[in-house]
């Protein structure tokens, strides 16, 4: 069975020569959620920026090594960096709305796609928000700013907005940061829904979250893979020293 | 002095400063005003000058002010809102694009004698438009592209750049980003931009002297090929060619081109004002 995504050999380097990523080697089968977590200056989102090719915005990169989705390299030159990324749904770190209606912000992709049907776009924004569990708290008020939401509701639109083209895999950047228990508690939820259809991978706000919500894992440390495993091992029974004194919070 | 004392004076100094500053150009529009609103009336704005200029009204050269700056409008604005959008989304930082801004920043300092000494060496005899509307107006759209480039830039880079990234990770092409992400919000100062730019080219003289405006030419333009008067030359020639010139009429006409230089600057601070105060971030 080939992986849904296979990073192989995967190094890079940002334009002032600092290494962000070492010879990375993973695989991430369809419907799990995939946990990388690590120190800051690991390389996580560096990664996850790798894998819809967002890292691409910026100049003077260097990147080698492959990452194939469904067995395809997304780097392979007759690739359309535009149509991987309507397969591969991101949320960020600091959520950032698109100014305009929560409603324009989640037809937007759709949009883009070229979707035209006002009932198609309609329903979509439906699901994708009952998904990310704000509808309720939203449904009245589609045509207000989505600046006025509050930073919880911000975090599930974001989510809710990058799943609007069901995309097949969605990277996560600390989708929990600034939240509060309960909104971090309410996105959480809908990870373990959301990952019946979809192959999540996901930056973790901290090792805690990382051990609540993962079915595996990898360990980042310096642009460096430390070790990849099920929850049960690498939170439980980490093979390598670093990984357990991680874990058990001996630094970070 | 006491410390109370020193802050007083500066405070007192600055604000002398301020208007000091501000003194000269309402001196201007009240001197102007009050010689010359005398001679504005419906006839004067409306009818061609009679019996040498020295009676009837200014209409062609205010129609011809007029026709020239939208021909400015229609030459400058499409090319330089192309070029902004190039140089903050497009170019890189390389050689070439920094050639291209050095030559921008160079274009908007040459004086306007120099546009249009060009514009009669370029479009009035090499290509052969003549003395017309089309060569004046593409000599004072070439004077008004680096203001309305600069400016335009300017607003395009204010976008932040989450916007962009977010639109590219939900799948936008390069294009989709900068038409339904960045020019919207980048459309006030760039409009700014351009109002002022017009406004500047509505009241030149230099560059539309060789390229197409008429000493005396009461019928009005029927093509872009025909010359035309036009508001600053006409007070140009009122003011020292024109012996026993009636002083009211002087400063009737130099009423009428302060106004609408002015108005175009009013009506960019209006839209800058209200299209703010509507942006949501």
């Amino acid at each position: 069975m080939t992986a849904k995504l296979s990073i192989q050999n995967l190094s890079f380097t940002y334009a002032d020569g600092a290494q962000a990523l070492r010879q990375i080697n993973m695989d991430i089968q369809a419907n799990e959620l995939f946990v990388l977590f690590g120190p800051s200056r690991a390389g996580k989102t560096t990664l996850l920026r790798l894998l819809n090719r967002l890292a691409d915005l910026l100049e003077g990169t260097e990147r080698t090594g492959e990452v194939l989705i469904n067995g395809r390299d997304i780097y392979a030159p007759n690739v359309d960096v535009t149509q991987l990324r309507r397969r591969v749904g991101m949320v960020f770190a600091v959520p950032t709305p698109l100014p305009g209606s929560i409603y324009s912000n989640l037809a937007y992709s759709l949009q883009m796609a070229g979707i035209r049907d006002h009932h198609t776009i309609a329903e979509r924004v439906e699901r994708s928000l009952r998904q990310a569990a704000l509808w309720d708290e939203v449904k009245d008020r589609l045509q207000d700013s989505a600046f006025a939401l509050s930073g919880g509701q911000k975090q599930r639109m974001c989510l809710a907005r990058s799943l609007a083209l069901e995309p097949e895999i969605i990277l996560l950047d600390n989708p929990t940061s600034g939240l509060d228990p309960i909104s971090t508690a309410m996105v959480e939820d809908s990870l373990f829904q959301l990952k019946q259809q979809y192959t999540i991978i996901m930056v973790p706000h901290s090792v805690q979250q990382a051990s609540r919500v993962a079915d595996r894992a990898a360990f980042l440390l310096n642009g460096e893979l430390v070790e990849v495993g099920s929850q049960q091992q690498l939170f439980m029974h980490p093979h390598d020293k670093r990984t357990e004194d991680y874990v058990t919070g001996r630094f970070g | 002095m006491t410390r109370q004392q020193t802050q007083r004076l500066a405070q007192w100094l600055i604000s002398a400063t301020a208007v000091i500053v501000i003194l000269p150009i309402v001196l201007v529009v009240v001197y102007v005003v009050a010689k010359g609103i005398g001679a504005i009336n419906w006839e004067f704005l409306t009818q061609p000058p009679r019996n040498g200029m020295t009676e009837g009204g200014i209409f062609p050269a205010l129609l011809g002010t007029i026709i020239l700056t939208l021909g400015t409008a229609v030459a400058a604005i499409p090319l330089a809102v192309g070029a902004a959008i190039y140089l903050a989304e497009y170019a890189g930082d390389n050689r070439f694009t920094r050639a291209i801004r050095l030559a921008i920043v160079n274009l908007a300092g040459i004086p306007s004698i120099v546009y249009g000494l060009f514009g009669l060496g370029m479009f009035v005899l090499f290509f052969n438009f003549g003395t017309s509307i089309l060569a004046g107006a593409l000599t004072l759209g070439l004077m008004t592209l680096p203001v309305v480039i600069s400016t335009a830039e300017e607003a395009i880079l204010t976008v932040p750049q989450e916007f962009r990234v977010v639109s590219f990770s939900l799948g936008a092409s390069r294009w989709q980003t900068i038409r339904h992400q960045v020019l919207p919000h980048a459309l006030p100062g760039i409009i700014t931009g351009i109002i002022l730019g017009l406004g500047r080219a509505a009241g030149e003289t230099a560059p539309i002297l060789f390229t197409v405006a008429a000493f005396y030419l009461p019928e009005l333009p029927k093509s872009i090929f025909d010359q035309t008067m036009a508001l600053p030359y006409h007070l140009y020639v009122i003011a020292t060619q024109v012996p026993g010139m009636p002083l009211s009429i002087q400063y009737g006409t130099a009423l009428v081109l302060l106004f609408i230089v002015l108005s175009f600057t009013l009506v960019a601070t209006v839209i800058r004002t209200v299209m703010r105060r509507r942006r949501e971030w």
